[in-house]
């Protein structure tokens, strides 16, 4: 890592600490007022007057808050991670190894298509004209509203049985892979588009091929564009799994998760599911972030 | 009569691919960049509908392209009201509220260089979660009503737009600045002369973003709980009676909002960063 980025990193520490900090503190805060209905029910049926201390006391310990403590969300989350076996259904990791798999699916699925289309794009015409414009259109429409469809085709089609997986998986990969391809698309084409004329010129002085200068010039241009779209990609990915899984009656997976909790009235449970949810998003880009540095050191970038 | 509609269909794909081609290979104007994804589109739904009732596909997996104009036609009144519940309300008014608090919140963080170096990359990591998780529990503040759709979408853009809008404010040279100091512009009119318009291009970028976010709120948010309208609420109970045509009408709806929504915003930024270099010679 180069120092200056390092000392800038440093830097920002104390800053985001700080910043974490307060948003902690509102929390806290906020726990009294948003909760105040169920604590004052509570206490007018017990007959008794309560004090401050008393009354954020129990503002942060109610069992079916409207806004629950950071330390019950906390704890529910140390609930669900650690207490519960992995194969129990009511283990938070297992949920997220079935959201994980969709996701992870989906992406690869997405990638792939959005780098051979952006392949397609850059070096035919007819496709530049006619893929792109109805790719950015493709984004614009809200997909969630094609989810149930995709959900039902699989089913119909059984598509999933004859790949040998859960049809639910292929329509949640469906849409993990609808909402990834395209940045990684847009990244693909400004990325092989990166080499200017002069270095292709210089290519074509040397009388390189079509297929060299793409494997050498084209290709090495391209990767740092391809890693930063990977990042946006994975993040998208993990949305279209999550919500992949509210419209399809599905009883595994993070997503499912939020829905029956919400469904049966237990917000611990689905804030925990909820901070899940962004823990796996961030080891998600993480990874991305690491495979991006192996890569940029296998290809000898020096920082 | 069902072999005459698949290779016809076929037959029209083929040819329209063919006219793309040659259209593409000479054509350099902007004609062309209208004509040929306006036929390829053109050439999809007439291989939808040729497949679809060649194939003998049966209507519970995928209506034709006609069966879905003829539920348009026949249900305006359902559209019409599931779009404004769903889009116009949720959507719209989610999306001011959000981007609106957004660029005001940038503006106030601009002003402390630690608290932008502290928001920043918070901001760069809640924009990337998955913040539709949140659904479920603005349904239960806000009821099942338009407002907790409203607040899923709010929650929803607002990040983007905030890291885009900071990232915009920074964007002015130091030159610039301190060229607007020789004038001796306060920091007033520094912001309103200099900054903001050099922002605007990240800005924009933050609220096209935020569009299809906006959208997919609104739509996700009543999955977990809607009166008994709105597009969500319409697609979700559609699929459980197999009325396909009227799901995919709703998707057609969405598509046309969603396409507008993003053009509107694309039209006023046009407008408004004329002087880009990325917008220039996009007469």
């Amino acid at each position: 890592m180069p120092r200056a980025a390092r000392g800038c990193r440093m830097r920002s520490v104390l800053p985001v600490l700080t910043v974490l900090a307060a948003i902690l503190a509102v929390w806290y805060a906020a726990t009294i007022p948003m909760n105040a209905r169920l604590v004052d029910g509570q206490a007018a049926r017990a007959g008794v007057t309560l004090t401050f201390s008393e009354r954020a006391a129990r503002s942060m310990s109610l069992t079916r808050p409207v806004l629950p403590a950071p330390h019950q969300v906390a704890q529910a989350l140390w609930q669900g991670i650690a207490a519960e076996p992995v194969s129990s259904k009511r283990s938070l990791v297992y949920h997220a190894i079935v959201t994980v798999e969709a996701t992870f699916a989906g992406f690869v699925l997405g990638a792939l298509v959005g780098i051979a289309l952006a392949l397609g794009i850059v070096y035919v015409r007819v496709l530049d004209l006619t893929v792109m414009p109805w790719a950015v259109i493709s984004q614009t429409i809200p997909i969630v509203a094609l989810a149930p469809m995709i959900v039902l085709l699989a089913n119909a089609t059984g598509i999933g049985d004859r790949l040998g997986v859960e049809n639910r998986l292929v329509s949640k990969t469906l849409i993990a892979a609808y909402l990834s391809f395209f940045p990684v698309l847009v990244g693909m084409v400004k990325g092989l588009r990166a080499p200017d004329a002069m270095q292709l010129d210089l290519l074509r002085t040397w009388n390189a091929s079509g297929w060299q200068s793409f494997a050498k010039l084209r290709l090495p241009a391209s990767v740092p564009y391809l890693f930063a779209s990977l990042k946006v990609a994975i993040a998208a990915a993990l949305v279209g799994a999550i919500v992949g899984e509210l419209p399809t009656g599905a009883v595994d997976g993070l997503g499912a998760r939020m829905l029956v909790a919400s469904q049966f009235g237990q917000p611990l449970l689905m804030w925990a599911a909820l901070f899940a949810a962004a823990g796996v998003a961030g080891v998600l880009i993480l990874a991305v972030g690491g495979l991006q540095r192996a890569v940029d050191r296998a290809m000898g970038v020096r920082g | 009569m069902s072999a005459a509609w698949l290779w016809g269909s076929v037959a029209f794909w083929l040819t329209a691919w063919a006219v793309n081609v040659r259209l593409a290979a000479r054509a350099r104007g902007g004609g062309a960049r209208v004509a040929i994804p306006l036929l390829f589109g053109a050439a999809v739904i007439v291989l939808w509908e040729g497949l679809v009732r060649g194939l003998g596909v049966p209507q519970v997996i995928l209506p034709p392209p006609s069966a879905i104009a003829a539920t348009m036609a026949a249900n305006p009144a359902i559209l019409w009201g599931d779009f404004v519940q769903t889009i116009v309300y949720g959507g719209l008014t989610g999306y001011a509220i959000g981007c609106g608090a957004a660029i005001l919140v940038a503006l106030a963080i601009d002003r402390s260089p630690f608290l932008t170096r502290g928001l920043l990359p918070v901001g760069n990591f809640v924009a990337a979660l998955p913040i539709v998780g949140i659904a479920p529990i603005m349904v239960m503040w806000f009821g099942f009503g338009w407002q907790s759709k409203a607040a899923v979408v709010c929650a929803m853009v607002f990040f983007p737009v905030l890291v885009n809008t900071v990232a915009g404010l920074a964007a002015a040279e130091r030159m610039q600045r301190d060229l607007m100091r020789t004038w001796g512009a306060g920091y007033g009119q520094t912001l309103v002369k200099l900054r903001l318009p050099a922002a605007m291009p990240f800005v924009f970028n933050g609220l096209k973003i935020a569009t299809t976010l906006a959208l997919i709120g609104a739509i996700v948010a009543e999955f977990f709980g809607s009166p008994t309208r709105g597009m969500g609420f319409r697609i979700s109970t559609a699929v459980g009676s197999l009325a396909l045509p009227m799901v995919w009408a709703q998707i057609a709806v969405a598509a046309l909002a969603g396409t507008a929504f993003y053009g509107l915003v694309a039209a006023v930024e046009r407008r408004v960063t004329f002087w880009h270099p990325s917008q220039r010679g996009r007469t």
